[in-house]
């Protein structure tokens, strides 16, 4: 094939698009919507089912949807995406083709098989209910653990083909000096999810054996601590795909350049070092581990990964902020922010996701990770009420900002009913931020996640009564689930219309509008800022967290050090 | 150039870092310290950690144990299922087992003292979560955890299960009552 | 694109840059301390939890 037929340039973008690579980007973007689909709507009947008033389903089938809607968003939706993500940040961006085409198509065919089998074995055999964590010795089908053995093989080598293609554009000499900021942080999720999806063979391998019969018994306390060394990690293989989104859509909505691309791939390398080891989040009151272990996993040895993320919170809002000032919005603390294109749903998602995952996810998550804190917050709804602020306020709403990008760019469709794509944003945000806020109160009062019915009503000796301020939270939850599942829908609308019957662009046609910004001149950029700060709004911003921070980290002790005395 | 093309300098490592970007990293480096710090400090100061001091043993062996204390110190049954209550000695070593579905025996302990509560699971995995004092502990089946309890306030408290154990989860509930202490 | 006045020859390259431009460096790294730290050390204290009396 010559050049030209196996490249497209982007009219709009001037990015070359890799031809195989973007017909997988497609179909790896296509499957995860399909999966956040399904997964979503389990979502809402957990939330309609938690919803004391409501109470939707039967336990039976409460704990069936619970298990599919941890997996197909958890895993399903999310890694599909990020597969999509790693061709882009290699192929696209390196301008590189993409290492064996035909073995990521296998790849992709093992994760639909292995998702479809999962699933299979969660919604139709209906013996596996066992929760995404899937928690041995409680058993579930083999195929359910076949599944995301399938699954994750495919996962897998899609992040071998991501390196193969990193090596390719280096010898072919696609690009000069460093890879991209961007492409550095895909990197990051790539280097994450080889060690997750290696943890996650080890130990589902052998509880597939385990459940055939092969193998004779699975330790709980082992299973608990490789399990987590996948279910953990992979968690923060999204961070780590949402924030390089979060530099990617600064780049695209305001030719935003990184303030120090030292400072943020230090940042990243923090992240590949030590970001895994906090998987001991969820081990802080299990059995037989020390104390020395705990705080030192779970701190990432000293908190770096912590800190990274702290500074990326302050990077790619101060990028924003120094392009704005650069193009002339240089006025105050906050002109930049104010003139900032709040209809566009790829700068709101993405803003709305920062703000987000740093105030609802990380905070919290800090919080709940500390070793005795954890105490009075392990397995409650504080559990969930946190993740739901990192991956779906954080992942999930910075996945979905880049997709109002990608469909123009990549899928070649103008985006319809535009008017509805800039309310989405706002939408889906304020509902998950509601879910992850009141899941975290009935949590602080005791909650317990993965329970169908928290007032009791079958216990044999009467159970136990959760105070009125826990059942409000779990009412207020069920209505934001709502929200948050009409902004999910919107999105589905939104995307899968596009795709349907948005107006086709031709290969060199022009989307009409301006699809990347153009990089302020470096000589913009002197001068800007209020005295020898260039970032004064993003800095005042942060501190406002740090306070914020602060104040909420010390609450907690003083919560913890009213319980019983524990030694 | 943007984050999304190469950096324009080949040699980026020895860029000037933004002096806001400076003092952002002082503070969460000083931060991540302070908050290294915390945890130990709390097994210094703090009253509640737990110890760590775990078990290997066998749900026939644990049983037999719990089954001594309910033979030794129960005070009276209760429930449509007559559940012993035990009322231990203070300072003795209680054992408590989770399973499908049910914590069991209850225990009447007294404020202001100290007992070293075994906790296990006989079967699958449970969720520990005594409310409304919410304290919230992993109950793996084969480790025989060690925790020691202080209760500080009197009244009845609630063993919730946290830990989804299959369909009958939700209806696994037990019993701690809490008396004032002697002083 | 690179600042054509400024080549550099790669010994001359800052170590720490170097490390950050080699993806199977920062590859060893990702693996190696998570399984040390976190999968060896805690199999280890699994495995030498006595055994009750």
């Amino acid at each position: 094939m010559s050049n030209g037929a196996m490249f497209r340039t982007c009219p709009d973008t001037g990015l070359k698009f890799h031809r195989p690579a973007e017909s997988l980007m497609k179909a790896n973007a296509v499957a995860a919507v399909v999966f956040l689909l399904v997964g979503g709507f389990f979502g809402l009947l957990v939330g309609l089912t938690r919803w004391p008033e409501v109470h939707l389903l039967e336990a039976e089938s409460f704990y069936l949807v619970l298990t599919g809607h941890g997996i197909n968003v958890l895993i399903f939706w999310i890694i599909f995406f990020e597969m999509a993500v790693l061709q882009f940040c290699s192929s696209t961006l390196l301008g590189c083709r993409l290492a064996t085409p035909q073995l990521a198509w296998t790849a992709w065919g093992l994760m639909v098989a292995g998702a479809l089998i999962n699933n299979y074995a969660v919604l139709w055999l209906g013996n596996s209910s066992v929760m995404m964590t899937s928690y041995a010795p409680m058993p579930a089908d083999p195929l359910f653990y076949l599944g995301l053995i399938l699954f994750a093989v495919g996962a897998l080598i899609n992040c071998f083909i991501f390196l193969a293609t990193l090596v390719i554009a280096r010898s072919e000499r696609t690009y000069q000096g460093s890879i991209p900021l961007v492409t550095f942080g895909a990197l990051t999720a790539a280097i994450i999810a080889i060690f997750t999806i290696a943890s996650g063979a080890i130990i589902l391998i052998p509880t597939f054996l385990w459940s055939v019969g092969i193998v004779s018994n699975i330790d709980a306390g082992v299973y608990r601590l490789i399990w987590w060394a996948f279910g953990h990690s992979s968690q923060q293989i999204n961070v780590s795909a949402h924030v390089a989104v979060w530099y990617a859509i600064a780049a695209i909505v305001f030719g935003a350049k990184p303030l120090s691309e030292k400072v943020s791939r230090v940042a990243f390398l923090m992240y590949i070092a030590v970001l895994q080891i906090a998987s001991a989040h969820h081990l802080l009151v299990d059995p037989g581990l020390s104390s020395e272990w705990k705080i030192f996993n779970t701190s990432y040895a000293m908190y770096l990964a912590v800190m990274a993320s702290m500074v990326h919170g302050l990077t790619v809002p101060g990028s924003i902020e120094a392009a704005q000032r650069a193009r002339g919005l240089n006025s105050g603390l906050f002109e930049w922010l104010r003139k900032a294109p709040w209809g566009n749903p790829v700068f709101s998602g993405m803003f709305l996701s920062l703000v987000g995952f740093g105030v609802l996810g990380g905070i919290t998550g800090v919080v709940m990770g500390a070793e005795q804190i954890n105490l009075v917050m392990h397995n409650t709804l504080y559990v969930p009420g946190h993740f739901h602020g990192t991956v779906v306020v954080g992942t999930t709403l910075a996945f979905m900002a880049l997709t109002y990008w990608l469909v123009p760019i990549l899928f070649r469709r103008e985006l319809i009913l535009p008017k509805l794509a800039s309310w989405q944003p706002y939408i889906f945000g304020l509902g998950m931020a509601g879910v992850a806020l009141f899941l975290m109160g009935a949590g602080t009062l005791g909650v317990p996640r993965r329970h169908w019915d928290i007032l009791f009503s079958g216990a044999a000796d009467g159970g136990y009564e959760f105070s009125a301020a826990a059942l409000t939270m779990m009412s207020l939850n069920g209505m934001s689930v709502v929200l948050a599942c009409l902004g999910g829908a919107l999105f589905i609308l939104i995307v899968v219309g596009s795709l349907l019957f948005g107006r086709r662009l031709d290969e060199g046609a022009k989307v009409g509008r301006e699809m990347i910004a153009a990089t302020p001149a470096d000589s913009a950029y002197k001068g800007i800022g209020v005295g020898a700060i260039t970032i004064p709004g993003t800095l005042a911003m942060v501190f406002v967290f740090f306070a914020a921070f602060v104040l909420y980290y010390f609450i907690n002790w003083k919560y913890l050090a009213e319980t019983w005395g524990i030694s | 150039m943007t984050s999304l093309a190469p950096p324009t300098k080949q040699v980026w490592w020895r860029e000037h870092i933004e002096k806001g970007e400076l003092i952002w990293i002082t503070v969460v480096v000083v931060w991540g310290i302070i908050m290294t710090l915390m945890m130990p400090f709390w097994h210094v100061y703090g009253d509640q950690n737990l110890s760590g001091e775990t078990y290997k043993t066998t749900p026939a062996a644990f049983l037999e144990k719990t089954q001594a204390v309910v033979d030794q110190w129960t005070v009276r049954t209760e429930g449509q299922f007559n559940k012993p209550v035990v009322k231990p000695p203070v300072g003795a070593d209680i054992y408590l087992v989770g399973r499908l579905w049910d914590w069991w025996p209850s225990y009447e302990l007294e404020a202001g003292q100290s007992y070293r509560m075994h906790i296990m699971s006989t079967d699958w995995q449970h969720g520990f979560s005594l409310q409304p004092a919410n304290i919230n502990l992993q109950v793996l089946p084969g480790y025989d955890a060690v925790i020691t309890v202080t209760p500080n306030k009197a009244g009845e408290y609630a063993i919730v299960c946290n830990e989804y154990c299959g369909v009958g989860h939700h209806n696994m509930v037990g019993k701690i009552y809490v008396t004032e202490g002697r002083g | 694109m690179a600042d054509k006045n400024e080549q550099i020859d790669e010994s001359n390259m800052p170590a720490m840059q170097r490390v950050l431009d080699n993806p199977f460096i920062l590859l060893f790294i990702g693996i190696l301390i998570p399984t040390l730290a976190y999968i060896v050390w805690g199999i280890m204290e699994l495995i030498s939890i006595p055994i009750a009396d």
